[in-house]
């Protein structure tokens, strides 16, 4: 690792000055990234600011219809928070799915959208769920904070303090992780909504599988809105040349999983109904 | 350089740490607490488990920093004197070792799932919340069922006597 000065305030005025000092300043969540990108010398930081004595970063809550969830809130705590499970069982489902026990028992929700890893769990259930990031200065539709691979709209020195989810509707998540990282390899977040037979909604998010990071699979929901079933999807693939193709699998490969997981997660869902 | 204050198996532990220093060489190469092992160093292996305020974590990927004020337990924090922490005892009984390099994590593995799930611990449930673990000897059939005994051991139930195997 390179040098860095390391401070854990109890004040989020005081994080948030300290990461205005320096334009090389980093926010240290769970670390269950930063860390090990840390000792590889990929990221060299001035200042590591430890959020995790910042209460107001923390817990789960229900406001106005949604479920807010500081950035703070690590993946065990999402996965088996019964406030979760009775309102969004998908969201403690995927964050179970997240890494390992250990890597839960740390690992952070606002870690995890701001990292954004184009193989990271949350930013499927955030953009198919229409989930709101809260910032210290602003709120971002998940569709305008997740910009790329690794890039979201943050400005320097700008903090995730909380994910907001609506609730209403059902969502299921379907992974299929790398069998050694526990990354997805594809994942797929399906929700559909409420709405009348006439004005249906539904969102399809795929992670892990494009180039370009996470996105909402457009043709996929298309074809969901007029037939909601498995064999709606038959024959729909994302485009092979935009996937990640790497010594995993090769973007054919990836753009098939993305299918089959799309179709797993449609079944799922009509089978609950 | 920094002052950092802790409690370690029991015991107040002050250090003088260079920031970048990981959990595990504090443990390791400072405190000379060598049962605490490190596998992998990228997170995967679960060798280096430690309980930080009781959760199992990878010392291998927090900062010896982040953990001041805590209280860490290694693999040599858990007997209590002589008598094996039941964990531990339920691994030398079902033989939930090989060459032994994993052990430590496993064990403090284990203990996280009781605190977690409680003392009755299916086998696919000990096999699926194995997952940050790794044995190169592939030595998991007793490794399984070392915790599922060592979770009734917990709990403060009996376990049934093994039969002859």
């Amino acid at each position: 690792m390179f040098a860095f000065a390391y401070s854990r305030p109890t004040d989020l005025a005081e994080a948030l000055a300290t990461l205005a000092g320096s334009e090389e300043a980093k926010p240290l969540a769970g670390g269950q990234t930063l860390i090990p990108t840390l000792k590889q010398r990929l990221a060299s930081p001035s200042d590591l600011v430890d959020l995790s004595r910042l209460a107001a970063l923390k817990g789960i809550a229900l406001a106005d219809g949604a479920l807010v969830i500081g950035a703070m809130t690590r993946h065990v705590e999402v996965a088996t928070s019964p406030l979760v499970a009775a309102h969004l069982p998908a969201l403690a489902a995927l964050a179970g799915l997240i890494g390992d026990p250990a890597v839960r028992n740390r690992g952070t929700l606002g870690g995890s959208v701001a990292n954004n890893d184009p193989s990271a769990d949350y930013p499927a259930a955030c953009l198919a769920l229409d989930a709101v990031i809260v910032t210290d200065r602003r709120e971002l539709p998940a569709g305008a904070f997740f910009t790329g691979l690794f890039e979201t709209a943050l400005e320097p020195g700008e903090l995730v303090t909380a994910v907001r989810f609506p609730l209403g509707g059902e969502g299921t998540y379907e992974k299929y992780p790398n069998p050694a990282s526990r990354y997805a390899m594809a994942g797929v977040f399906v929700w559909r909504g409420q709405g009348d037979a006439e004005t249906p909604e539904v969102r399809v998010a795929v992670t892990g599988a494009s180039q370009g990071g996470v996105f909402r699979w457009a043709e996929a929901e298309a074809a969901l809105v007029a037939e909601f079933s498995p064999s709606a999807l038959a024959g729909l693939r994302p485009e092979a040349d935009d996937m990640i193709a790497d010594i995993h699998g090769s973007g054919a490969y990836r753009a098939q999983l993305v299918a089959v997981m799309a179709k797993r997660a449609v079944a799922g869902l009509a089978a609950a109904r | 350089m920094r002052d950092l204050t802790l409690t370690i198996n029991g015991a107040p532990v002050r250090a003088a740490v260079d920031e970048r220093t990981l959990l595990v060489q504090l443990i390791r190469d400072d405190l000379r607490l060598t049962g605490t092992h490190v596998g992998c160093d990228t997170s995967q292996c679960g060798a280096c488990n430690v309980l930080i305020d009781g959760e199992a974590i990878k010392a291998c990927t927090v900062l010896a920093v982040q953990a001041e004020g805590t209280e860490v337990v290694t693999v040599e924090g858990l007997a209590a004197g002589e008598a094996l922490h039941p964990m531990q005892a339920a691994f030398r009984e079902h033989h939930g070792l090989q060459c032994g390099f994993c052990t430590p994590g496993m064990i403090v593995a284990g203990i996280d799932m009781v605190r977690r799930l409680g003392p009755h611990l299916d086998e696919a449930t000990v096999r699926a919340e194995l997952e940050g673990n790794l044995c190169r000897c592939t030595g998991y059939h007793n490794i399984v069922k070392a915790i599922q005994a060592g979770a009734l051991a917990m709990g403060g139930v009996t376990a049934p006597a093994v039969a002859a195997e």
